[in-house]
């Protein structure tokens, strides 16, 4: 209401400075996390901290088995999302049209994006843990992360998958396919951009989580050789480090390597898929 | 011929599998945590338990009612500057600014969103709390401190969807007010916003839910003290803090309780999705693949 007494081209410039200092408190907001971390952290990182053991709790030493319990959960985590959550986005896309169960369906995945990760670990603990007796170990956690993650690679491969023209399949029946090899043939590798970035999403999401994986993952500081055994996800031990005090240094260290890990893998499949699809245009 | 047509059955049945995988999922979470938690209900009361206001497992009170005002006011209160630092800057990207400052905004997001949540609690942990400790005095723990930590991260969520529903908004509205002789914020004001709004209100629930069940987050700077607090420098204790911090070492009906305090936070997200829903389906809002 304010504004009514001002000229609009005096309210126009106004807003104009507002809109400008909205954006600049946005970018200073990451630029002092992400520099105060690295600033901190970076000096801590080294080949010795990235591949050696902890030692007395993660007082001193490095965090190798944590980095090595992260990339398996979630690569477990991944390799089980992953036809899942593209399978129902074919499914959805390509074979059920429009009807009340694809609406359940797709309300479905929306509701167990929405579940907060403190559920899903209570979960992981009450029904992998407890109930299937898979103990605290890496596969009950990368359960947990795969069930987090199946939505968001649904999610983003539905929408790439809708928006293949349906001219590539027009052409692929015309040739006398059935519907699985025009899916198989044509319509994935098309897709397969959008899928590959879903797949990422989901992954960093799962990379990036505690709450959900610190009732199923165990908590167990020792390298974790099969799926069976306890580990110990870098975020993990991050909130472990800084909340019981155990150390300000490695814990900042952990910070920076988690950050890079995460930024890194998102940088790399950005720019990897930009050069898939220029290549499948024919750019 | 025929061996095609049989692979064909039975992919179409293996894809309709997956599709319901999702939905089943839910129903096995729902039952397990129902399972664990309905005891405590039963044995405690419903009642009791939703507006009982001492927690203490040792003494055998399971009130969660203070730590629904917890959440409750951590997320209020991370909206009040969450909401209007992220309407600016999604009009402003959507809007106002020219391509190469665009280019610079969208990976800042972007990265926001990408950085862990137990990074932003580090960070808060380390650099908030002492710097509250130091300038308003207590301990630095308090809802403010969570607050601040929570806005950083709602930030993306609700600067993307909202992004996504004013872009969405046709070309034609803007031209007819220019042409009308409005300048840009005019036609922004009266005619972009209010077009975008229950997508904008769609993209503030969804942010509202990241903040409710934001977890470990929140308990690095939060204090967890179980209280109804009486200033934003007091220490709270959340739902979600609830949870990951006494599950480590709970046993029977702690343990129940703990299942049924996140029954409680369970039903206040579904509340939320729900009225989400309602708004997104009257207003035909779509937000491409937005969610919690």
């Amino acid at each position: 209401m304010g504004f009514r007494v001002l000229s609009p081209r005096i309210s126009q410039k106004i807003m104009n400075i507002v809109f400008i200092i909205s954006g600049l408190i946005t970018i200073l907001i990451l630029v002092f996390v992400l520099g105060y971390i690295l600033i901190k952290g970076l000096p801590v990182v080294n080949l010795d901290f990235i591949f050696s053991n902890p030692i007395d709790s993660g007082r001193e030493g490095g965090i190798f088995p944590m980095i090595v319990s992260s990339l398996f959960v979630t690569l477990i985590a991944g390799i089980i999302a992953t036809p899942l959550g593209v399978g129902a986005a074919v499914y959805l896309a390509e074979y059920a049209g429009e009807n009340w169960l694809v609406k359940v369906i797709r309300f479905g995945a929306e509701t167990l994006a929405s579940i907060p990760s403190i559920v899903f670990g209570l979960f992981g603990l009450a029904f992998f843990v407890v109930f299937l007796g898979l103990g605290w170990s890496i596969l009950s956690g990368s359960l947990v992360l795969a069930i987090m993650a199946i939505p968001t690679i649904f999610q983003v491969s539905e929408v790439t998958i809708s928006s293949i023209p349906s001219s590539f399949r027009e052409g692929s029946f015309g040739l006398g396919a059935t519907k699985w090899q025009t899916v198989y043939r044509v319509v994935l590798p098309a897709a397969i951009p959008g899928i590959v970035t879903g797949v990422i999403l989901g992954m960093t999401r799962a990379i990036s989580e505690a709450a959900a994986v610190m009732f199923a993952v165990g908590a167990a500081l020792s390298l974790p050789l099969s799926i069976f055994d306890p580990g110990r996800p870098l975020p993990l031990h991050l909130y472990i480090l800084a909340t019981e005090g155990i150390s300000l240094d490695n814990a900042y260290g952990t910070a920076a390597v988690l950050v890079i890990l995460v930024l890194f893998v998102t940088i790399i499949t950005n720019l990897a898929v930009d050069r898939y699809q220029n290549k499948i245009m024919g750019r | 011929m025929d061996k095609n047509r049989i692979n064909e059955f039975l992919i179409e049945k293996g894809l309709f599998i997956t599709a319901i995988f999702s939905i089943m999922v839910i129903f096995v979470i729902i039952l397990f945590i129902l399972m664990e938690g309905l005891p405590a209900f039963e044995e405690y009361g419903f009642f009791n338990f939703l507006f009982g206001l001492a927690w203490s497992p040792n003494h055998g009170e399971y009130g969660v009612f203070a730590m629904i005002i917890g959440s409750l006011c951590v997320t209020l209160l991370s909206l009040l500057m969450a909401v209007p630092l992220s309407l600016l800057c999604a009009i402003f990207m959507a809007e106002v600014a020219p391509n190469n400052i665009r280019k610079i905004l969208k990976p800042v997001v972007e990265t926001l969103s990408g950085i862990p949540s137990v990074v932003y609690g580090f960070f808060g942990l380390i650099v908030l709390v002492p710097f509250l400790r130091e300038s308003f005095g207590g301990t630095g723990f308090s809802m403010f401190a969570a607050s601040l930590i929570l806005t950083v991260m709602v930030l993306p969520t609700i600067i993307s969807i909202s992004q996504d529903s004013l872009r969405a908004v046709p070309h034609e509205y803007r031209e007819a007010s220019f042409g009308l002789g409005a300048t840009n914020w005019q036609t922004i004001k009266n005619i972009v916003f209010p077009a975008a709004l229950p997508g904008i209100v769609t993209a503030i629930i969804l942010g509202m839910g990241r903040a409710i069940g934001e977890t470990l987050a929140v308990i690095m700077v939060v204090g967890n003290v179980v209280q109804i607090p009486s200033s934003i420098f007091d220490p709270v204790r959340t739902l979600t803090a609830n949870i990951a911090i006494e599950m480590g070492y709970a046993t029977g009906l702690h343990y129940n309780a703990l299942f049924g305090t996140a029954i409680v936070l369970f039903l206040i997200i579904m509340i939320l999705l729900l009225v989400a829903n309602y708004i997104r389906y009257k207003y035909k809002v779509d937000i491409g693949g937005g969610y919690l």
